[in-house]
């Protein structure tokens, strides 16, 4: 067990874990965020994803102790009252169905958006291809991307 | 208004009226995190009346409907409300949702599957709590202003009479509760929908895009443990022995102990089908506490001999014997191409099938098969439980509540009201969450961990402990005649273990001599409803060959079974056809003047492919486009004829959703066993369709008519994969006959 201070959404938080906690367990089981989900813990459903610097990471197979003080932002902190483009775009084309996974979709198109405010077609394809929707809703996706390029 | 008499069953309303007063809708403290009001923007009462057990209404005018059916993406936490809303004729805007607690003295079939919640809701009562409650409100309106009840109109939640009176329902409600309702309650007739046939967001999209907890794996309480199981490594296998001292001395571990989900003598309920009955169990205080606990778990496992088990589904106990052994795919095809070759059992026989194959001038064979595939819902399996004594404290993601409590209180010999069940939302299900062994589990390690737990699974134990989509082959035969007519069909289909016939679906009934025939391997390995069980195959195997009939008699696709769908329909053979040729038919003209079929475009192969399943009829046409060689699917045109639909735009991304799915399970995913085991264990070797490979856009189109409405969680999925593979072949020339069509090293009948 260490203890590690943590940057998240903003705030400075501090949790006594075992250093090779994932960053994901440590948001749902020790800070109770749970809009972070966990959907396979090998990195390969993006599920899990929130951003580190702005970036978008999975937090399943990211050890705590890598954190350091780089600041994390997780779905509860993308906006202040769910307004980001991302999010308001999402509610507009109606997007989810089981709604699941669409956390981690919403924080892997924000942190695309922020590298790349108006991406093609295969751009979007391509940096939200680690995003599984087991519902199938990649079409309405790519819609939201675009539309939340527009904002 | 135009009025529908519609029988009510007073005494449940009064039932309802009666207990939806005793509190039974407090929400738990868990959900006031996604409580409705700030998502709404709605002023909250100061005081609710209960009308019914479907929905109360506020002294401001505030309307909570109550949303009775468990919800895994099918929306119908938005369109049941929408049914209730419409008849009680309030404004949408004023209306927040609330999911309802399991609860069979109000609620009938609150159970997600077959494609049902809206089909039967719309049937058993939903309009008529709506009707009911606007009854009880214009009626406390009469007594109030001294005018008779037929003088009141009613608009969007406000009351009038053309004296000038006028009142919200608000300031009605107090005075409506209790007010005895008739025999026969109006309802209206689709003219007067205003709600019902609307565009309407889900009510839990802001929750959703916010990541408010909401799922089952979100819940948690006051003390509660993690639990997860360890369970056999292979099909056929089972627990021998373990030592758990190592994972006891780990940080954050509470115990290692075993259950025994369902005993073998007692008999099982029809949805109680389990991979692996003796589990062990790690408890502990984090997540990743137990999985790291569970490594240390030292656990020696042995062959199972055969197994005899109990099952009672409705009513009918029965003995099945599970065989022993250690299965693999190759046997298992190997297995079913040796069985198609022998006579199967007669479903179905109509004329003289024999001597119509030998009078032929072309007779046509193909075989089909299609691997396991596993369900792999987003969320992985989880559930809660806090058992005290004989008290049963559950919740979490299942589809079949009714199922489940009758599981547990066999289980634990305990009467039904000692059990509660809260339904969470489910991060998906697909079938998997009908049946109930990790609701059993749960409880089993709450009673012995004597605290509230939450059983998770890794998503390795969620793919490896499954109730899988059975492995399946089908063979058809058609018989043409000199002028190219279909004189014989002939379908033969099984499966591991059980087999996909429909014998009474098209195109039974447009032939005069057709024969259906079904056979089965018997396996250890577990099988269970998966979207649009069986159809979710043979809808591939049947739309496929047809494709393959139309092209050997020379004649357009579409065509072809348009001509069969008119001679189903003008002098149908045999009386159990399971379908309506005009509604069969129907889809399939529009979706050719939708699609412009017919119409060649530049780099673009198409195939059409048509199914009728749980009550609603599906047809879609599939662009393929090669790019580097490989194919891609641009466009997907569907024509959906599910009688009213009640939201069109759920509805659509239902279709979509459906349209992807049947994408990535036809060309990608599949899953198959050597000597018992999975070799996927993960989405690292478990394809599911990714964003690169879905459709650039997917076109619905709804037959508009009055029927009552039909499901769609299911029916848009079987058609897909026979579209996928008609577009293949007109891409690359080659037919498609084993799932998944893009994987190389699938095995096959060579
Ligand atoms: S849970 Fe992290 S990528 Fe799947
Ligand atoms: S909306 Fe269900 S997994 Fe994406």
């Amino acid at each position: 067990m260490a203890s590690f201070q943590l940057n998240i959404n903003g705030e400075q938080q501090s949790v006594d874990v075992d250093p090779s906690t994932p960053l994901l367990w440590v948001l749902r089981d020790h800070l109770s965020l749970k809009g972070t989900k966990y959907g396979c813990g090998i990195a390969q459903c993006g599920a899990c994803t929130v951003h580190m610097n702005g970036t978008a990471i999975r937090s399943c197979s990211f050890p705590v102790s890598a954190v350091g003080n780089q600041p994390i932002t997780t779905i509860e902190g993308l906006s202040e009252n769910g307004d980001h483009p991302v999010q308001k775009a999402w509610l507009e084309l109606d997007v989810a169905q089981c709604g699941y996974c669409q956390p981690g979709q919403i924080m892997s198109a924000a942190a695309l958006l922020k590298a790349n405010p108006n991406p093609s077609d295969q751009e979007i394809e391509s940096s939200m291809n680690g995003n599984l929707c087991r519902c199938g809703t990649y079409v309405r996706i790519k819609a939201a991307v675009k539309k939340a390029a527009t904002y | 208004m135009t009025v529908i008499k519609s029988k009510v069953n007073r005494r449940s309303f009064l039932k309802s009226s009666a207990l939806a007063g005793g509190g039974l809708m407090i929400s738990f403290s868990w959900l006031a995190a996604c409580a409705p009001k700030e998502a709404a923007g709605l002023e909250m009462p100061d005081e609710w009346f209960d009308l019914n057990g479907f929905l109360k209404v506020g002294n401001n005018g505030v309307v909570t409907i109550m949303a009775p059916n468990p919800e895994f993406g099918q929306n119908v936490t938005t369109s049941l409300p929408m049914i209730i809303a419409d008849e009680l004729d309030v404004d949408w805007k004023n209306v927040l949702v609330e999911q309802a607690k399991f609860n069979t003295d109000i609620f009938t079939r609150q159970f997600a599957g077959g494609s049902q919640s809206v089909r039967q809701g719309w049937q058993n009562g939903l309009r008529e709590a709506g009707a009911a409650a606007r009854y009880m409100l214009v009626a406390a309106a009469a007594k109030e202003w001294g005018v008779s009840a037929g003088e009141i109109k009613t608009e969007n939640g406000l009351l009038s009479h053309y004296n000038g009176k006028s009142a919200g329902y608000g300031e009605m409600a107090s005075l409506a509760v209790g007010i005895e309702i008739p025999e026969d309650l109006a309802l209206k007739t689709p003219a007067d929908y205003k709600i019902i046939g609307t565009p309407r967001k889900n009510v839990k999209g802001k929750d959703i895009v916010t990541g408010k907890p909401m799922f089952g794996i979100d819940y948690e309480e006051e003390g509660m443990l993690t639990a997860m199981i360890i369970h056999p490594p292979a099909f056929g296998m089972r627990l021998k022995s373990f030592d758990g001292t190592a994972a006891k001395g780990m940080n954050g571990i509470k115990d290692v102990f075993t259950i025994q989900s369902f005993p073998n003598d007692q008999p099982r309920g029809y949805f109680s089908t389990d991979a692996f009955t003796d589990l062990v169990v790690v408890t502990g205080n984090s997540t990743w506490e137990v999985m790291q606990a569970k490594k240390a778990v030292q656990v020696q496992w042995e062959k199972s001999p055969a197994t005899k088990i109990t099952t009672g589904g409705f009513g009918r106990t029965q003995e099945v014997t599970v065989p022993a052994g250690l299965e693999s795919s190759t046997d298992h095809y190997e297995q079913m191409q040796s069985v198609a070759s022998k006579p199967g059992r007669i479903e179905r026989r109509d004329g003289d099938p024999e001597a119509a194959f030998k009078r032929a001038a072309k007779v046509i064979e193909r075989s089909y098969t299609a691997p396991f595939l596993a369900h792999n819902a987003m969320e992985p399996m989880n559930f809660f439980a806090s058992v005290n004594g004989n008290d049963f404290k559950l919740a979490g993601p299942l589809q079949a509540p009714e199922m489940a409590e009758q599981a547990v209180a066999t289980r634990f010999g305990v009467p039904l009201e000692n059990i509660d069940i809260k339904m969470t939302r489910m991060g998906g299900g697909f079938g998997r969450r009908a049946y109930d062994h990790y609701v059993v589990e749960a409880a089993l390690i709450s009673q012995k961990a004597k605290a509230p737990i939450k059983l998770v699974y890794t998503r390795e134990d969620d793919m490896t402990n499954g109730i899988y989509r059975p492995s399946y082959h089908a063979t058809y035969r058609a018989a043409l005649d000199e002028d190219n007519n279909l004189i014989a069909f002939h379908a033969k289909a099984g499966g591991v273990p059980e087999s996909p016939l429909h014998a009474n679906r098209f195109p039974a009934g447009a032939v005069d001599n057709y024969l259906a025939e079904s056979w089965q391997i018997d396996s250890n390995i577990t099988i269970g409803a998966f979207r649009a069980p069986r159809s979710n195959f043979i809808a591939g195997a049947e739309q496929s060959f047809l494709d393959e009939v139309a092209e050997a008699a020379g004649k357009d696709p579409i065509e072809f079974r348009l001509d069969l769908l008119k001679r189903a329909k003008e002098n149908p053979v045999g009386e159990r056809n399971d379908y309506e040729a005009d509604r069969y038919a129907g889809i399939l003209e529009l979706v050719r003047d939708k699609s412009n079929w017919g119409q060649a475009e530049a780099g673009i192969s198409r195939g059409v492919s048509a199914y009728f399943c749980h009550n609603s009829y599906v047809a879609h046409v599939l662009d393929v486009e090669m790019v580097n060689g490989e194919p891609k699917v641009k466009r997907v045109t569907c024509a959906v004829d599910c009688g009213i639909v009640i939201n069109p735009l759920a509805a659509t991304n239902m279709v979509e959703g459906a349209v992807v799915d049947g994408i990535g399970n036809s060309m990608y995913s599949h899953l198959t066993f050597r000597q018992g085991a999975t070799e996927q264990t993960n989405f690292d070797k478990y394809r599911i369709i990714r964003h690169r490979e879905a459709p650039e856009s997917i076109d619905v189109h709804f037959i508009q008519n009055e029927i009552a409405p039909t499901g769609l969680g299911e029916p848009p999925f079987p058609p897909v994969f026979a579209a996928v593979a008609n577009a293949l072949y007109k891409a690359t020339g080659k037919r498609q006959y084993n799932q998944p069509y893009m994987v190389q090293q699938q095995i096959s009948l060579g």
